[in-house]
């Protein structure tokens, strides 16, 4: 794979999918010691937010340690170079979010829908855009969709006005040529000056090839977190795949070694538990279920003495999507009282 | 006697509430007003011998005296309904507003249809499909003890949200969380809505949180809970309990499915029924306040 010479933009993830891996309880002043760590290693662009976006606390997904108001407040006015983004889940969040995150000054908001309902996003791209923001859309669990029906649904999105489209492996489900299909598909049909972008998660441990291959297909923007700090087994770990672009002469403006001690020294310190491909992790890169789930699924899996790996499988059949977080009691509450049932039985 | 009606909106929800007003004791649906010519909907009302028009409310205003519409069902969008229902109440016509534009007061049947009666709105609102599948288990623990906050997640199959309510879904959350606090009783009210795509599509799921202020009393909650459901299930049979009660520490958790008629959309649609038969319910009220003689015919130039 050659891809000398070539520039890729480097979106950092720990502040907003790491979220989800510490329960939403990352403090103003983590946040604001590892964004500004990001900063001086060069990274671009940090997202700050809630892990399931603007407006995400809530009983069904968690509340946080600040709201995100504090959050972007607090990270905002520390940033020299980088800029901050922040994630917005239309049906949880509302363009009133949009509006108080623009008031906090970020440069980029990212509206995020399942990859087939891109038109809930409309009312919140046009005013991103309206507002003069670097807008994406986000297409989540785009290993559910064939490439083509991606594209359809980035159309619809940049016709709303966003200026670049994501495909978003929330499952860490995809192979490489899986990525390769859709962002080819997306960078041959969007316009010319669309950025496209991947958003990986390393459930099957192939964060680092699918974004590569990502950029092979034309991706101008690549997520990951600095020590992988994300949902599943975490994001693409994204100072190992800097060193990686640096060897292989791609052009990302950050600095190998400082984003090593970021990860090493200001990231891992902050983690609840080793970010890797347990079991669990696996099962959902396996089956392709949403990587949110995962903690969700642990803590529900011990209250009823039901295994974690199993109601993730069922979830993965019901074909639940992200967001459907309300489904991983339903579904123990089922096993629990179909294994009592069964016992009764016996 | 019934009274006459009309439909505005010729989509998913306008279609499905025609079908279950022609069963109506009270309502008799005389037209639906659409604005695509082509729309399944229009097509449905012609074969059951209603008048249509593709040309909008006002080409409905001319026939309102001649046809004597008393009352009209907005299920047309947020941002097109304030205009209907200046134009409909203009000319005395009762409106039950459908889309999540909430500009009348909020009705949701089992917990505050009695509280409307004698009042002389004019225009009254249905809330949401996700508010008429929640707010009244969070009134059904409200009314048992205070509820901090209540938070209410409505999942419904892809096919059966339509395009107004894809264009409208800030509108939803919002008036969702209105909805839960001032029918539902709870101090701080949120909504959440995801669309599912999968396919045979997923009947309508929703899910139900409260917190309470104080420890929750059980016993008290769940027998609330479960004559709520009794009452829901009076007009919609398929409102179901699939889970809770649940109660971990002073969170209160309700898991419910909605399996419709299947009158319009397949069954998996309970969010369009239980919005249509609460919304219908709401104009039989009304209705039955007209022929009583207990409301009068509410025009501002009459």
């Amino acid at each position: 794979m050659d891809l000398t010479g070539k520039t890729v933009k480097l979106h950092d993830m720990c502040l907003r999918d790491g979220m989800h891996a510490k329960r939403h309880q990352i403090t103003t002043e983590q946040m604001v010691s590892v964004a500004s760590a990001l900063d001086d290693a060069g990274i671009h662009l940090i997202e700050v937010t809630h892990g399931d976006g603007l407006g995400g606390a809530s009983i069904n997904y968690g509340f946080p340690a600040s709201t995100d108001e504090d959050y972007l407040q607090a990270v905002v006015p520390r940033m020299k170079n980088a800029k901050v983004s922040a994630l917005l889940l239309p049906g949880i969040g509302t363009v009133d979010h949009l509006n108080m995150a623009r008031d906090c000054g970020v440069h980029t908001i990212r509206v995020a829908t399942h990859c087939t309902e891109a038109d809930v996003s409309e009312q919140h791209i046009s005013s991103a855009r309206q507002l003069g923001l670097d807008t994406v859309g986000f297409l989540m669990m785009a290993h559910m969709v064939e490439p083509q029906q991606l594209l359809e649904q980035g159309k619809l999105m940049e016709a709303y006005g966003a200026n670049c489209i994501y495909c978003t492996d929330s499952a860490g489900y995809m192979l490489p040529d899986d990525v390769s299909a859709r962002i080819g598909t997306l960078r041959a049909g969007l316009e010319k000056d669309t950025e496209i972008g991947f958003h990986g998660h390393h459930n099957l441990a192939m964060g680092i090839a699918n974004s590569l291959a990502a950029i092979e297909a034309g991706a101008d923007r690549i997520d990951g977190s600095a020590a992988g700090l994300g949902a599943g087994a975490g994001n693409t770990p994204l100072e190992v795949f800097n060193a990686v672009l640096d060897r292989m002469g791609v052009k990302t403006g950050v600095d190998v070694f400082k984003l090593m001690n970021v990860a090493e020294d200001v990231v891992v310190p902050i983690m609840d538990q080793l970010i890797r491909v347990d079991r669990d992790s696996l099962i959902m890169g396996y089956a392709g279920v949403y990587s949110s789930f995962l903690l969700h699924a642990k803590r529900v899996g011990e209250k009823y003495r039901i295994p974690s790996g199993d109601i993730l499988v069922e979830l993965g059949k019901m074909k639940t999507i992200g967001g459907q977080e309300d489904m991983i009691e339903d579904v123990a509450l089922n096993m629990a009282r179909a294994r009592r049932e069964l016992k009764v039985a016996q | 006697m019934k009274v006459n009606a009309a439909l505005v909106g010729s989509g998913n929800i306008g279609t499905d509430l025609m079908m279950k007003a022609l069963r109506s004791d009270w309502v008799n649906p005389v037209w639906m007003v659409g604005i695509d010519p082509d729309s399944d909907g229009l097509a449905k009302a012609r074969q059951s011998g209603l008048k249509t028009t593709h040309a909008g409310v006002d080409a409905l205003l001319d026939h309102i005296e001649t046809d004597d519409v008393k009352i009209a069902f907005d299920a047309t969008s947020a941002y097109v309904h304030p205009e209907n229902s200046r134009k409909l109440e203009q000319r005395g016509v009762l409106v039950v507003d459908l889309t999540p534009a909430a500009i009348g007061p909020y009705c949701v049947p089992p917990v505050n249809l009695q509280e409307h009666i004698g009042r002389q709105e004019t225009n009254v609102n249905m809330v949401s499909c996700g508010g008429q599948a929640t707010i009244p288990l969070v009134a059904a623990v409200s009314r048992v003890q205070p509820v901090k906050y209540a938070e209410i997640v409505a999942t419904v199959a892809s096919k059966s949200a339509g395009p107004g309510t894809r264009k409208n879904i800030d509108e939803f959350t919002r008036t969702t969380a209105n909805g839960i606090e001032r029918v539902g009783g709870a101090k701080q009210g949120k909504a959440i809505i995801i669309l599912n795509p999968a396919e045979p599509p997923m009947i309508m799921r929703d899910t139900i949180h409260c917190l309470t202020e104080d420890t929750p009393d059980e016993a008290a909650i769940t027998g609330s809970v479960r004559e709520m459901i009794g009452e829901v299930q009076k007009y919609v049979p398929g409102y179901r309990l699939k889970n809770g009660p649940v109660f971990d520490g002073r969170r209160v958790s309700i898991f419910m499915e909605v399996k419709g008629l299947g009158d319009y959309l397949p069954e998996y649609a309970g969010n369009l029924d239980i919005m249509t038969a609460a919304a219908l319910r709401t104009g039989e009220m009304l209705a039955e306040e007209m022929i009583n003689g207990t409301l009068r015919q509410a025009a501002v130039n009459a």
